[in-house]
């Protein structure tokens, strides 16, 4: 399974080769991949329903404790069903949606590497795996919001969605540093027994806040809600995709998954009750501000997002039960209503409901599965939606923490969705023809497959609840409850729930009646609405850009010797510090040296002092030269005849390339002020004693264990080789100076690309074009 | 600035560039049981290269080296990465060293004899780079100015 | 002898930070390397300084019979100093670049960007 996710990333790199060959075809051709995966977790399922879980183990970073480890239970295996289905349907819309688009293939890339990353995230049993796969579904969504980036609206919204969610993924990170602290494990499997040991931690409170910051960025929970509807400025099939049916899940996935580790617990319950509720009346009210019908859906997903999180803070066995039927449903209403909305906006090239009306007409089977859809999301029966939402409204009824006014926003938020429902399936195909930019037709077959088959699913399950009796129970069991009974069935005979349900049919009807003059009056509203989170999202920004402009102009003025300054007086300080206040300065001073040695050490520091009071270069380069070979000779009589080789024949190479770069350059000059040169001198004096009183602070303090006592007692029995130093560069460490390899490739490119600049100037200045052969 | 050198010079670079080579190849084959290896070698080599080339001119050692400086530096990294390989291949982690013994001429073949010569042609690849660089400078100037 | 490294090398850096404060940037050039050649130096000096005994198996044993000097930062200054060898080989293209562009050897001349 892992290598099948990892190959399928190689798959979506391949997607460009493949549409060189398919052509319009691609998208078609890489639906076969997640539907294969779907076929895959449906051979799964009976093992599943026999309530085991599935194990899947890989080492990744054993040395970590760091597994690439799938865990697939009832919780994982419906939302990887919904990723693979859903994947599929969006990949054929998009075969029609984005027919001749230029950058098919990129989007075919992202979209696909987006599908395995998610499908990574929903599987993966490890923290560090998950969290992994968590920032690449933030990365892709990125790069799919900011798709047609030309367009500095669709950049502006990518951005924020990037910020908004990565800002959370640090806080999740941190979180989850802190779980794996107080659960000893960075399995989730095993966290997920451990929950009392989680809630009764120290740690609890702040992982708590870590965890809730990256789920609720991530599901556009209140007050991070503003870039869900801003990421609608990609193409459709995305926000069908990520926007709604999957990836905004992610946080509420996580919140599932980690329910039986920190649920139960009173700030677990308050929290995501209260969030959810607010987050469902803030999504539910500015949705019926909007008229683009992208942004309609977008902030009812806001609402369904929140609901989700409410049902998981109630808690309760029938409020679990809720949060998976109603799950359930939101992700095929919602991918269905998206993919309608994409059909709309392709036929008649506008968003806004109001500029549509009575497209039924001419497209009636786009308006079948628009109302279908849209029934759902209405919660009106016989759909699944209507059964989602009678549960919810039923744990509602029965939570204790501020029961009261968590129903009063739920049944607010439900009597606005299905006022929003009203206007998403009534505005556009009925009542009055209007003419659109564009001139409708009936929508090819391959755009309405996608939203007709979820639009069925839908129906069929509102028909015959029982057939996810099973499945319900199953992902149930994987959130903590034990024995779960699960009866989904249609009617309730009449209770309080469906008397609320009737009310806001009757509420939501009104609402939508009088659609066009609530839309004036809560336009008195956007003062305050301007002055929202995402107005501070926006002062937080500027002052970022006005604190970096400002450090940038204070740090960064342009004079390198101010820049080394300030570094070294830093370093001056924290080191001197530590040295001389922190621990008290003992320094022995024994001089056991012969003779000729002394003498080397003298040539080798009249060297260096020459270098900097020659006035010739010549003198200059030769005085380091004679510094250079001194050290070269200290190499030799200390042990050291690898280094001393490589000192020697670097100084040849050394002089040769400064005599080729020197005397093209003016003679030195006396540039700076006697002052200057005084100043310089007490800043380069204080370093250097500093580095001395360093060193002989080192040398005469304990000796720590010497690593190396392992290299070369195992350097001839391990790595074959009797010279140590070479066994350490190519054997021990060859990671480092694999890397070093690298630095050296990165010079050379450098080295290169400024040559290779230089010969283009030059030719344009020159019209020489003709006389540098390319050596390339 | 650089122009081909004196009688001396150029029959020297001549006859001291095959031993030079041969001597770092030396080098590089007994770096790991006494001083050598393979930054030692590429130095050895590129001071080598260098003094042909302070004789001939860049042409010259254009046409004798065949690849670019670049393309040394760039097959140096491909063989440090192709030498980390094999031990997943043995099952092992990666970058273990894998050994092998070669019957003729008693050399050690195995993964860290790779990879030193992956350092020995990165070595050579950007000294050069580096040199040929400032003396392409040379010559687009004295053409310009 | 550790303790007459240790003011040698603290020489060695004063010049070096000297060097690198002058407005000329060959001198900058000139700083850049007896800074990598101190910073060698110390590293190497810091691990005790061994006379006569390299860090090499005697052929026939499977390790040193005697103490050696320590290979470990031996290894870490054998590529330090090729490295400083490659960042020094892009200082000087750096430079003559710079001078070709700018026709000064003086930074203070080089602060603005848009030259």
């Amino acid at each position: 399974m892992q290598l099948a996710i990892l190959a399928g990333f190689v798959a979506a790199g391949l997607a460009p080769l493949l549409h060189r060959w398919f052509g319009a075809k691609t998208p078609l051709l890489m639906a076969v991949l997640p539907a294969a995966f779907a076929v895959w977790l449906a051979t799964l399922w009976p093992s599943l329903a026999d309530g085991k879980s599935l194990l899947l183990e890989w080492a990744w970073v054993p040395g970590l404790d760091i597994t690439l480890t799938f865990l697939i239970d009832g919780l994982s295996w419906l939302f990887a069903m919904l990723i693979t289905v859903i994947g599929a349907l969006v990949l054929v819309y998009t075969g029609e949606y984005l027919k001749g688009e230029r950058d098919l293939p990129r989007f075919l890339v992202v979209i696909t590497a987006f599908m395995m990353s998610m499908l990574g995230l929903v599987l993966a049993d490890n923290l560090v795996a998950l969290f992994v796969f968590w920032e690449l579904t933030s990365i892709t969504s990125y790069l799919l919001i900011g798709f047609h980036h030309t367009d500095p609206v669709a950049r502006k919204s990518a951005q924020q969605g990037l910020f908004v969610t990565v800002g959370g993924g640090l806080a999740l990170l941190a979180g989850f540093v802190m779980l794996a602290q107080a659960g000893d494990s960075w399995s989730l499997a095993v966290l997920t027994e451990r929950g009392e040991q989680l809630t009764g931690h120290a740690l609890y409170t702040p992982l708590l806040i870590c965890v809730l910051i990256g789920a609720f960025t991530k599901s556009a929970q209140f007050p991070f809600h503003f870039w869900l509807p801003n990421a609608m400025a990609a193409p459709t099939p995305v926000s069908a995709y990520l926007h709604s049916a999957t990836m905004v899940k992610a946080g509420v996935y996580l919140l599932a998954r980690l329910h039986p580790a920190l649920g139960g617990t009173e700030p677990w319950e308050m929290t995501l009750s209260l969030v959810g509720a607010v987050t469902m009346l803030t999504g539910a009210f500015l949705a019926i501000r909007n008229t683009n019908i992208k942004k309609l859906l977008a902030y009812s997903t806001v609402m369904a997002l929140g609901t989700l999180t409410m049902l998981l803070g109630i808690g309760t066995e029938g409020a679990l039960i809720a949060f998976v039927t109603f799950l359930l449903a939101h992700s095929l209403y919602k991918g269905a209503l998206f993919m309608v909305a994409g059909i709309l906006d392709h036929e008649t090239g506008t968003k806004d409901v109001t500029a549509m009306g009575g497209l039924w007409r001419v497209m009636p089977r786009t308006a079948l599965v628009a109302c279908v859809a849209s029934l759902s999301l209405a919660g009106l029966p016989p759909l699944l939606g209507f059964i989602g939402k009678e549960l919810m409204l039923t744990s509602v009824l029965a939570t204790d923490h501020y029961g009261g006014l968590i129903l009063l926003l739920a049944f607010t938020g439900a009597f606005l969705t299905l006022a929003v429902a009203a206007i998403v399936a009534l505005k556009p195909f009925f009542g009055l023809r209007r003419d659109t930019p564009n001139t409708p037709h009936e929508s090819p077959a391959g755009m309405l497959v996608g939203p007709a088959l979820l639009a069925v699913l839908s129906l069929l399950f509102g028909l015959a609840p029982g057939m996810l009796d099973s499945l319900v129970e199953t992902t149930v069991s994987g959130l903590g409850v034990v024995e779960p009974g699960v009866h989904l069935t249609l009617w309730h005979g009449i209770n309080l729930p469906l008397l609320l349900s009737v009310a806001s049919l009757v509420l939501g009807s009104l609402v939508f009646r009088y659609w066009d003059g609530i839309r004036g009056r809560l336009a008195l509203l956007d003062p305050l609405i301007h002055r929202g989170p995402e107005h501070g999202y926006e002062m937080l920004m500027a002052g970022m850009v006005r604190f970096a402009e400002w450090q940038t102009r204070f740090l960064q003025n342009g004079y390198v010797r101010n820049y080394l300054v300030m570094t070294l007086l830093v370093l001056l300080g924290l080191v001197g510090h530590a040295l001389l206040v922190r621990h008290p300065l003992e320094i022995g001073f024994s001089v056991d040296a012969y003779f000729h040695e002394v003498v080397v050490a003298g040539l080798m520091i009249a060297g260096a002092l020459a270098s900097c009071v020659m006035r010739s270069r010549l003198a200059a380069v030769a005085a380091v030269g004679i510094m250079g070979f001194s050290i070269a000779l200290i190499f030799v009589l200390f042990s050291a005849p690898d280094l001393a080789i490589t000192q020697l024949l670097v100084e040849t190479l050394t002089v040769v390339l400064l005599v080729l770069v020197l005397f093209r350059l003016p003679r030195f000059a006396t540039l700076s002020t006697p002052k200057e040169r005084w100043r310089d001198l007490v800043v380069a004096g204080s370093f250097g004693t500093l580095m001395t009183l360093l060193m002989l602070s080192v040398l005469n303090g304990d000796q720590l264990s010497r690593i190396s006592d392992y290299m070369v007692s195992n350097s001839q029995p391990l790595g074959h080789g009797h010279n140590i130093v070479n066994v350490i560069l190519v054997d021990f460490r060859a990671l480092d100076t694999l890397g070093e390899m690298f630095v050296l490739a990165l010079a050379s490119i450098g080295v290169h690309a400024m040559l290779r600049f230089h010969a283009a100037e030059h030719d344009a200045s020159h019209g020489l074009s003709g006389r540098r052969e390319d050596h390339g | 600035m650089v122009r081909s050198g004196t009688l001396i010079l150029n029959v020297a670079a001549r006859l001291l560039l095959p031993l030079q080579l041969l001597f770092s190849v030396f080098l590089l084959l007994r770096g790991h049981d006494e001083p050598g290896g393979g930054f030692i070698a590429g130095l050895v080599a590129s001071g080598a290269f260098t003094l042909y080339f302070f004789a001939y001119g860049r042409n010259a050692l254009g046409e004798m080296l065949k690849v670019s400086p670049r393309d040394l530096v760039a097959m140096g990294l491909l063989f440090g990465m192709l030498s980390t390989l094999p031990a997943w291949w043995a099952g092992e982690p990666f970058f273990t060293a894998q050994w092998w013994t070669v019957p003729v001429l008693g050399i050690k073949a195995s993964t860290p004899l790779i990879f030193d010569i992956g350092v020995y042609l990165a070595v050579v690849g950007s000294v050069l780079t580096a040199i040929t660089a400032l003396i392409d400078t040379d010559h687009v100037d004295e053409s310009g100015d | 002898m550790e303790s007459l490294m240790a003011v040698a090398i603290g020489v060695l850096f004063a010049a070096a930070i000297y060097m690198m404060l002058r407005r000329s940037i060959v001198k900058l050039v000139i700083g850049l390397m007896l800074l990598s050649n101190a910073a060698n130096l110390l590293i190497f000096a810091m691990a005790g300084m061994v006379r006569g005994a390299p860090p090499l198996v005697p052929e026939g044993l499977s390790a040193p019979a005697a103490a050696v000097a320590d290979p470990l930062p031996q290894a870490l200054v054998l590529t330090a100093i090729v490295i400083a060898f490659g960042v020094l080989s892009f200082a000087v293209v750096l430079v003559r670049r710079a001078w070709e562009v700018v026709r000064a050897d003086d930074l203070d001349r080089m602060k603005d960007t848009d030259t």
